[in-house]
């Protein structure tokens, strides 16, 4: 059979009407996006994402190197919140090879995680209101995100690429005194939060920039297979950590927040910055029990140094990562490279909703739904 | 509802088009029929027992004799999910789309298109969805051939460390000459 003739999108303009390219190198879209806007005037008949600019074909070079050594390029699935993708990897080949992690490197790696997630809604809720035109929020949160760079950096050297997991544990342990250090900054960080609430949370321009803007009933959200915060915002009561509990996340008492149209209806865009907001709050409480309840062990199980699963068994992995459920699939070809790597991520679905929602929008509520859908787009391109 | 009582109640439906379930694995999986996919999918998202609302992801397999695409589904109500398997021969990689029951399904298909060659008949927007329109080939497929150059940008780069090889072996042969030569081992008579 004859393959089909790759066309762009077909784009036919009535009178009057107009088509912009909103990107690659478009402030607001988050890294290199590229929206083909076709609009009249100022209201967007259609707005069609083009992605692939960041793709660096991470999957084929999961084929290409060993079990151990993918472990580095996993970090660049999602630089901004790295662990997840380190987590969501490392699970999927210790349920391939069946390994039993020790629970002192659980501990350690629900920690990195839920730090991780803290930095990443920082940048989540902080670029949100740069994109709307108020600016010092974010740099509120980047003063912010500087402390738990530290802290990261402290316990695995490196400050945005971690490299931190291993399959079957963490690379390092905690060093003496980090334990307090991380008590004492989420001390610091709650009178923030209130703060931050005061700044901009509640601003009238801000709520009636997102309030009632793009709203996505859940129902929807879950057809078009949104994940985490996005389809929380929606109103689906759901999250890994809790329903399908993994890791040792059932052993912390935390709650779940959604969506219900705090200043507008549910699922709007307010809602989804509010879900990130409370979920930082619900971080720091995972975060308090992990830190003080953390046992004493072993970092790693015992991993043979070559792994070898045998031909044909597969296994998918997910996690809660910061963007939603970050899965990985792992299929082993009797190598010791993996014969297919592949990861579903958060924004990739983030996106494909886009191009649906947008009939009839303005387009400075696109910038704001865009946003409020959190992508960034290597976790999209891969 | 575990993958037993799933592939039960799917062949109980659709009989034939359902293979064996695979339980020796970390995940169980279940082969079905690709011309039968449709309706599958169509019961395991309505049946008020299954409802699978939940397209996780679909991902191509390559096993070289035969080609494999991978469908992860997920119920948000029930909390239970399942794996489905769907074989090609490597020479015929038509699909049906699923992009009616699960609009998720767009995305993924495209993607799949794009990286790994099948075609999904039936999807509304079949194009390339990360590679540029005229990229050649699909890259996961095991049988790939790695372009030399796109659009005249050459896809070789040479190796520094090669020049500097070459550097030292030209010095090394313009020393050469004026070198002593060295005493060859047994020339010299051993001194007693």
């Amino acid at each position: 059979m004859s393959e089909p003739t790759f066309s762009p999108a077909t784009v036919t303009l009535e009178d009057g009407k107009m088509l912009l390219n909103m990107g690659p190198q478009h402030p607001s879209t988050h890294g290199v996006i590229n929206f083909l806007v076709e609009t009249d005037g100022e209201v967007i008949d259609r707005a069609i994402p083009e992605v692939g600019y960041l793709h660096r074909g991470i999957e084929k070079i999961g084929e290409l190197v060993g079990y151990h050594a993918f472990m580095p390029y996993t970090d660049r699935v999602d630089y901004l919140a790295a662990m997840f993708a380190n987590e969501s990897y490392a699970m999927a080949i210790e349920k391939l090879i069946g390994v039993e992690v020790p629970r002192r490197a659980l501990y350690l790696r629900a920690i990195a995680c839920e730090i991780n997630r803290i930095a990443s809604h920082f940048v989540g809720t902080g670029t949100m209101p740069m994109d709307m035109g108020a600016f010092t929020p974010f740099t509120h949160w980047i003063r912010e995100r500087e402390y738990l760079n530290d802290i990261v950096e402290e316990l695995c050297g490196a400050r945005l690429t971690y490299n931190y997991l291993r399959i079957g544990g963490v690379s390092a342990d905690m060093p003496v005194g980090l334990d307090k250090k991380i008590l004492a900054y989420l001390d610091h960080l709650e009178p923030i939060l209130a703060e931050f609430d005061r700044l901009i949370s509640g601003n009238e321009i801000y709520i009636r920039r997102l309030a009632n803007i793009v709203p996505i009933t859940a129902a929807e959200a879950i057809d078009y297979g949104l994940a985490g915060p996005n389809l929380r915002a929606s109103g689906v009561d759901w999250d890994l950590r809790r329903d399908v509990p993994y890791s040792v996340y059932k052993e912390f008492s935390f709650d779940v927040p959604i969506g219900r149209g705090k200043c507008g209806v549910a699922g709007d865009c307010y809602d989804r910055y509010w879900v990130r907001i409370e979920e930082i709050r619900q971080s720091i409480r995972i975060l308090r029990q992990a830190v003080n309840g953390i046992p004493e062990g072993e970092l790693t199980a015992k991993v043979p140094k070559k792994i070898k699963p045998p031909a044909g068994r597969d296994a998918y992995a997910r996690v809660e990562s910061a963007r939603g459920e970050l899965g990985c699939y792992v299929a082993a070809d009797g190598s010791e490279k993996p014969g297919r790597l592949k990861f579903r991520t958060g924004s990739f679905s983030a996106m494909a909703i886009i191009e649906d929602k947008s009939p009839g929008l303005m387009i400075a509520d696109l910038v704001a739904f865009i946003a409020s859908l959190d992508v960034v787009a290597p976790e999209v391109d891969r | 509802m575990d993958a037993t009582a799933i592939v039960n109640r799917l062949k109980e439906k659709f009989g034939d088009a359902i293979g064996a379930l695979t339980t020796e694995n970390p995940d169980p999986f279940v082969v079905v029929d690709r011309k039968a996919l449709v309706e599958i999918c169509k019961f395991l998202k309505t049946d008020p027992d299954l409802e699978l609302d939940f397209l996780v992801s679909i991902s191509g397999l390559d096993l070289k004799e035969k080609m494999v695409a991978v469908y992860h589904l997920w119920g948000y109500k029930h909390r239970h999910g399942m794996v489905l398997k769907v074989e090609c021969p490597p020479t015929d990689l038509v699909l049906p789309s699923v992009t009616s029951v699960w609009r998720a399904a767009n995305w993924h298909e495209r993607e799949q298109f794009d990286l790994f060659g099948f075609t999904f008949t039936g999807h509304p927007d079949l194009r390339r969805l990360l590679l540029p329109e005229d990229w050649v080939g699909h890259p996961l497929q095991k049988s790939y051939v790695y372009p030399t150059q796109y659009h005249g940008i050459d896809h070789y780069r040479p190796n520094p460390f090669d020049q500097f090889k070459a550097k030292d072996e030209a010095d090394a042969k313009a020393r050469a000459p004026s070198a002593p030569a060295e005493p060859t081992p047994g020339s010299t008579p051993a001194t007693n």
